[in-house]
């Protein structure tokens, strides 16, 4: 996704700069590059994918034309393989691992995977049948990544699976929280189809604990997975902070794919604080918009930010500029209450703390100010802390507490996947993780289901 | 600057390379622009009675993305009278006296029009005749083209009669679509042929769509057999070639066609025998102007072998071509592996458990890192695992001393009758 080659901004049609960034291979590229695929025997590629897809596998069906095979290889593995096409770190995972790195250049994994998934959403395939019901009841709470990928397993099954998603759509993270440029929601709708197709109810606009409660789902169902994900982003803790033009950036993207694009930000100066991937989506969504200039602030270095390589390469080439070892100290407002600029302080760093990461330290007396209209908050993401006690599940400062092997809480009934684990030197944040967890969690229900009937029979 | 002239059966030509007689030698205007674009000569497509022809003529053949791997036609000899053909090989020659103009001919299996046609056609002017025994479809089923060129006997007297009457050399052209390709070219030297061409194109049918189930190509919903050639046919063609080079009773020379593609293949024709090559598919696929890269490669690879005239590689490598029973049963190679440039795709390894010899190990290196190892005691010298390998110099066919001395089938089975007994003389 590195040799992406991005269009200008335009500033006479905004949404326009909303659609994917990267049209996706044609035919004949996609055949070409198929061709190209060595088909290595116990590939590593396969190894180096969180879900394990058959890569070599689905490249030799694009190659052939058999791209419904190709498609049913990469989401049988990945329930949200069309998406991860789009948003996984290819060059940390499937491409780094090719061979042809050690020879000419490799496969491009990720664009071959949209290429076959995109076949699929177009030609309006179910690629899934559900099973044969075995009477066993599955909630779900949380309808993003890991939710979704349980449910699919669950529902091929046989299981009588029951999504409870608090938004208007599942899909999650996929469907509101990665910009549009990226991953259009209709990718994530078509993956909430692909799961529906194999009878799992999705129940949306309902939060468990307000619409319904904790109490009547742990009783109505035999097993309970718990994959809500995590909640809006933290208050800074500054000064200001709830000025007119300050963003939640999670809120931010949200808006973008929901409701129609605006000119407000046309012009606009920007700063968003963070270096994560969220921090740049809130930045390059923010360019879009049409800002004039758009700055990410972060109070480490380069060398410690989470962003992935190709999103900071992403927001390099759509112009956003990085202040490093910078910290905000308060937002200013004018006398309507609307952001007028930020103040900030420069850090340096010392030794390592206990998470490892060297320290950040402010630098005294070198308060500056920046002139900005809006500041974008994403320093990571608060957790439902509320839910997880009201369940009654063990946890670690909002991260559910789980057998690695079995996914399965405190409460024996109870499962939990998705960055809702993630945290605490426990899980990955990446998407095709909790896609993967999705699916070990689905298979270590089905373990302890099976065994229990074969015990009692 | 090695001389890349060449003399093919008193025929000279500034270079070896020549167009075949095909869709790109339909007019003199095209022969005109090869020429310009710098072919030696060109054989013109074939001349005879007017034919009608259908309207789509040509396939291709597809491998893994590479378009164009094989090529088939339907096409048949000129569509334009002969009159005009005539005029376009004076007007041609006048402007290109250096170049080489071939007529290829092909007329009813009758003396008299054998006769008429090649008066008509040497009085206007060229340096030699092919005599097409070889075109497979269409003409075929009018008695013409393979159909005389699969019998022995009718390629014998269609020569002669030529040669009754032709002042310059006569090349036979034959066909490819018969068991033993030295049966027809020693009839035509029989007949009294200066030189062969080979190959034509092999009976073929380019593919069926598998949605209409239309053969390809296919005229108003119908098929009929083509002729293949393009680069897929390159190895039967060498095979022929080099059959009737090494053949003690074909001691003419040859005029190699079928799949050559640039000046490789124009070498290894050469060596196998050829005087001289024919090209058409690679032009039809790329333009004339592919003659400068064949032209200046041939140059270069001589040059670099010091070698001074394109004529001395010529039959170079026919003394190494034999029959099965002349190789040598104690000659042994095995693959070894180059961990060190290997990067492990692990096909070798796939290849050789699934479809050869069960030799090449999967193994964990002092580091832990994967290693792939040939079992060289069980390697059988295939060269499966060198051939499906995707990185030069990982694996390398190595040459074991030999154990015994040399002895081929032959000599085994003489040696065998020789003695009358049973002694083993092969190692197992």
């Amino acid at each position: 996704m590195s040799t992406v080659k991005q269009s200008r901004i335009s500033y006479d049609h905004i949404a326009a700069n909303f659609q994917e960034v990267h049209p996706g291979l044609s035919n004949r590229e996609a055949a070409e590059e198929a061709n190209r695929c060595l088909y290595c025997y116990d590939a590593p590629c396969i190894t180096a994918c969180p879900t394990g897809i058959d890569i070599p596998t689905f490249i030799k069906k694009i190659a052939s034309g058999n791209l419904k095979g190709s498609a049913t290889t990469i989401m049988s593995a990945n329930p949200i393989g069309a998406s991860c096409s789009r948003v996984c770190p290819t060059e940390e995972l499937c491409e780094g691992a090719c061979v042809l790195n050690h020879s000419t250049k490799p496969i491009m994994i990720g664009n071959l995977q949209r290429y076959a998934t995109d076949w699929a959403m177009k030609n309006n395939q179910a690629l899934f049948k559900a099973g044969k019901k075995n009477g066993t009841r599955v909630a779900i709470i949380g309808g993003g990544p890991a939710g979704l990928s349980a449910a699919r397993e669950l529902g091929i099954l046989g299981y009588d699976v029951t999504i409870f998603e608090a938004a208007e759509h599942a899909g999650g993270l996929n469907t509101y929280g990665i910009v549009s440029f990226r991953l259009p929601k209709e990718v994530s709708y078509w993956e909430v189809e692909q799961v529906e197709s194999v009878d799992v109810k999705i129940k949306t606009n309902t939060k468990v604990g307000i619409d319904i409660s904790v109490q009547e789902i742990l009783e109505n169902y035999d097993v309970v997975i718990l994959a809500i994900g995590m909640s809006s982003v933290p208050n800074l803790g500054i000064e200001g902070e709830h000025l007119q033009g300050v963003y939640d950036a999670i809120e931010f993207v949200r808006q973008t794919k929901t409701n129609p694009i605006t000119d407000e930000f046309l012009g606009k100066k920007v700063v968003v604080i963070g270096a994560g991937n969220t921090a740049i989506d809130g930045a390059t969504c923010s360019v879009r918009l049409g800002a004039e200039n758009v700055k990410i602030l972060y109070r480490r270095t380069l060398e410690e930010m989470t962003a992935y390589d190709f999103e900071y390469e992403f927001a390099k080439q759509d112009g956003v500029e990085f202040r490093w070892l910078t910290a905000p100290v308060r937002i200013i407002g004018d006398e309507l209450g609307n952001v007028k600029a930020i103040e900030c302080i420069k850090m340096e760093l010392t030794e390592a703390g206990e998470d490892g990461r060297r320290k950040p330290v402010s630098v005294k007396g070198s308060e500056f100010q920046l002139e900005v209209d809006a500041v974008i908050k994403a320093i990571g993401q608060s957790r439902y802390v509320d839910l997880i006690e009201e369940m009654n599940l063990e946890h670690d400062g909002g991260v559910v507490t789980i057998n690695e092997n079995t996914y399965q809480t405190s409460n024996k009934k109870v499962f939990a996947c998705g960055d809702v684990i993630f945290g605490k030197g426990q899980g990955e944040a990446m998407v095709v993780s909790a896609a993967q967890q999705g699916k070990k969690t689905a298979h270590a229900i089905h373990q302890m289901i099976t065994k229990t009937v074969s015990e009692t029979a | 600057m090695a001389d890349l002239r060449i003399n093919l059966a008193g025929i000279q030509s500034p270079n070896p390379f020549w167009l075949a007689s095909a869709p790109p030698t339909n007019s003199g205007y095209q022969v005109q622009r090869a020429f310009k674009a710098g072919w030696g000569g060109a054989v013109w497509k074939t001349l005879g009675e007017p034919i009608l022809n259908v309207s789509s003529r040509f396939a291709a053949v597809s491998f893994n993305g590479q378009r164009v791997a094989g090529f088939n036609n339907i096409e048949l000899i000129t569509d334009r009278p002969l009159e005009v053909n005539l005029k376009e090989i004076a007007e041609t020659k006048k402007k290109f006296p250096n170049h080489t103009i071939i007529a290829s001919l092909m007329v009813e299996p009758k003396q008299e029009k054998w006769h008429e046609i090649v008066k008509k056609v040497e009085a206007i002017g060229v340096d030699g005749l092919e005599l097409n025994f070889g075109c497979p479809h269409g003409m075929a089923e009018r008695g013409m083209g393979s159909a005389s060129g699969q019998v022995p006997e009718l390629v014998e007297k269609q020569t002669y009669w030529v040669k009754e009457v032709a002042q310059t050399p006569v090349i036979v052209k034959l066909t490819p679509n018969i068991t033993d390709i030295t049966v027809t070219a020693e009839a035509a030297t029989r007949g009294g042929a200066d030189a062969i061409s080979m190959i034509n194109t092999i009976n073929s049918l380019a593919g069926v769509d598998i949605d209409t189930w239309n053969t390809i190509p296919h005229v108003a919903g119908k098929g009929a057999h083509g002729g293949y050639c393009g680069p897929a046919v390159k190895p039967i063609a060498l095979n022929m070639v080099g059959e009737c080079a090494r053949n003690p009773h074909i001691n003419v020379p040859i005029s190699g066609i079928g799949g050559i593609s640039n000046w490789r293949d124009t070498v290894e024709f050469l060596l196998m025998g050829a005087t001289g090559v024919q090209v058409c598919t690679a032009a039809m696929h790329h333009g004339f102007r592919i003659v400068e890269d064949m032209i200046e490669g041939l140059n270069n690879y001589l040059d670099d072998k010091g070698i001074a005239s394109v004529m001395d590689i010529v039959g170079k490598s026919v003394p190494k071509y034999s029959d099965w029973g002349n190789l040598d049963l104690n000659y042994k190679i095995v693959a070894r592996i180059n961990n060190d440039v290997c990067i492990n795709c692990n096909k070798c390894h796939i290849a050789c458990e699934d479809t050869s010899h069960q030799c090449i190990d999967r193994l964990k290196g002092a580091n832990g890192e994967s290693i792939l190892r040939v079992r060289e005691e069980d390697c059988v010298g295939c060269n499966l695992c060198s051939i499906v390998c995707p990185v030069d110099g990982a694996i390398d066919m190595v040459e074991l001393p030999n154990e015994l001395p040399p002895m081929t089938w032959n000599e085994r089975q003489a040696a065998l009758g020789a003695i009358a007994s049973n002694v083993d003389v092969i190692k197992r």
